[in-house]
């Protein structure tokens, strides 16, 4: 159930990679934030869609994942530099683990990020995959 | 501690400590294992449990390990301590370190005069406590995408060994010393060595991390007595003094960091303590540091100031933390080999070092020692806590 909600509320987050900017220091934000950090009241945030390209900054493969991730392992998650700057958490698929290094370019993708149960809601979000 | 933010606080003592056995306890249940910590401590310090003015307890997450909020209430009931004020504190793994300084900052103040600040966990009641721990990061946007809380420290340990060559070899280290020293202290979950080889072996939990890089699923509760400083003589002849209790916040979610390799809420909290204390890292005879992860050993010692960044690695390597080393780190076993029962830790870091500079550690006593740290983290550095003592 919260999951519904909580997808909903989300959707062009999740679904399009829409953040915000502050344009009064020009920082960009995912997941979107409603006060920026260093401007606080002064700072004026908006809308800001990302292109989904970047770099990997970090990662690990998974091999002990929650119940809700078990049929993935072993799978990808890094931290990616977004081309605009912000860094954001995903997977990384569609590549054999051992492929994934620091510094690969990345894009994302648009996948299945999980099932609440047999019958539940199934969640859609970003996930990234290596550049050709 | 007197004058520090232009008010004039009081010296706080500690002199009571306990510490449950930890680790898998199926036969004690939660309200059980802090109540045997509380009276170990009341009894450790010579008062009578209805001289206490108030209580703290340290707990992440009772409502998903043992579906029960409202824990002061219990704790208090149980206890035998009703009307006394009781007050759960909660910061992921640093519930416990953030119940001292609310002690602390309670006689400091002169609100109160005799304080328990404890810490609990019960674990193991859960089959998989894993979605519990994951609650410590960013839920919607680091666990939601299937990011473990250990797969985040291996983010971690991964750009630190790409940024400044630290090895597999030297994360197993960090492990092996803990054992050494755990394997000394009776009340550790996992007393016994282990070897590099067998780090190296066990299985893959998040890539570089392997199990026994990770502390283990613990049960467990923890306790200390404060007083004020001027009337720790009544009550025992070995009061340890708080020089300083600092804390700082970080970001909740790992990415938002500018270093993923430094926790700042570490460098904060131990800037303002050294400050507070009026004391360098040079000071710092041992410490108990935050290795939730093997790697979290080593960002600690850097950015506590022991190590330059990127040196943490070689310096456990050159035996540097061990008991007779340069600065001894963890002479408990730390959180991998003494147990991380997440809400209890904090407050077990403070009475090991209070067992240390009262020279009753016993084989695991660091010699010489006159002041000792304690350094608490929740979640992946959201929040850290940092404690002087001295004798
Ligand atoms: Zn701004």
């Amino acid at each position: 159930m919260k999951d519904i909600v909580r997808g909903w509320r989300h959707i062009q987050q999740r679904y399009n990679l829409i953040g915000s900017k502050c344009s009064q220091c020009g920082n960009v934000f995912f997941p979107s934030r409603v006060l920026c950090p260093e401007c606080r009241r002064k700072g004026k945030i908006e809308d800001f869609k990302f292109s989904g390209e970047g770099k990997i900054h970090t990662f690990s493969v998974i091999h002990t994942p929650t119940d809700e991730f078990k049929t993935l392992a072993p799978y990808v998650v890094a931290i990616i530099k977004l081309e605009e700057g912000a860094q954001i958490t995903s997977q990384i698929v569609d590549c054999d683990p051992d492929m994934v290094e620091i510094g690969d370019d990345v894009e994302m993708v648009f996948r299945k990020i999980k099932e609440e149960g047999e019958d539940g809601v199934i969640s859609y979000g970003y996930k990234f995959k290596l550049k050709n | 501690m007197r004058f520090y933010g232009g008010i004039h606080l009081r010296d706080v003592a500690i002199i009571g400590v306990s510490q449950t056995k930890f680790g898998e306890l199926w036969d004690v249940s939660f309200r059980d294992m802090i109540t045997e910590a509380g009276m170990k401590a009341i009894g450790d310090a010579n008062i009578e449990g209805d001289e206490l003015d108030a209580m703290y307890v340290g707990n992440m997450s009772a409502g998903l390990f043992v579906e029960q909020e409202h824990i002061a209430s219990l704790i208090a009931d149980h206890a035998g301590l009703t009307p006394i004020p009781c007050a759960r504190i909660e910061a992921a793994c640093a519930s416990g370190g953030l119940a001292l300084r609310n002690g602390v900052m309670a006689v400091a103040s002169g609100y109160h005069d005799i304080v328990i600040s404890a810490g609990v966990e019960k674990m193991t009641d859960v089959v998989d406590p894993t979605p519990a721990i994951a609650t410590a990061s960013d839920q919607e946007w680091e666990a939601q995408q299937g990011v473990t809380f250990p797969a985040l420290y291996a983010m971690m340990a991964r750009r630190h060994m790409y940024e400044y060559g630290t090895t597999r070899e030297q994360l197993a280290m960090m492990s092996v010393v803990n054992h050494k020293h755990g394997a000394k202290n009776p009340l550790a979950q996992y007393p016994r060595e282990i070897t590099v080889d067998q780090v190296l072996n066990s299985g893959i939990v998040a890539d570089p991390l392997r199990l026994l890089d990770c502390s283990p699923v613990s049960d467990g509760a923890a306790a200390v007595i404060l007083c004020p400083a001027e009337d720790a003589k009544k009550y025992t002849d070995t009061p340890i003094y708080v020089k300083a209790s600092t804390q700082a916040s970080g970001t909740i979610a790992l990415h938002d960091r500018h270093d993923i390799t430094t926790i700042d809420s570490t460098v904060h909290a131990a800037k303002k303590a050294y400050e507070m204390a009026g004391m360098t890292p040079k000071d710092i005879g041992g410490v108990e540091v935050h290795d939730c992860f093997s790697i979290n050993g080593i960002l600690a010692i850097e950015d506590l100031g022991f190590v330059k960044k990127g040196q943490g690695g070689p310096a456990i390597e050159d035996g540097i933390t061990e008991l007779d080393g340069r600065i001894p780190v963890n002479p408990s076993g730390g959180l991998k080999a003494r147990g991380h029962p997440l809400g209890a830790t904090g407050i077990a870091q403070a009475a090991e070092i209070v067992w240390q500079l009262r020279g009753d550690a016993g084989k695991r006593q660091i010699e010489g020692i006159e002041v000792g740290m304690t350094h608490n983290i929740g979640g992946t550095g959201g929040t850290a806590a940092v404690h002087i003592l001295s004798r």
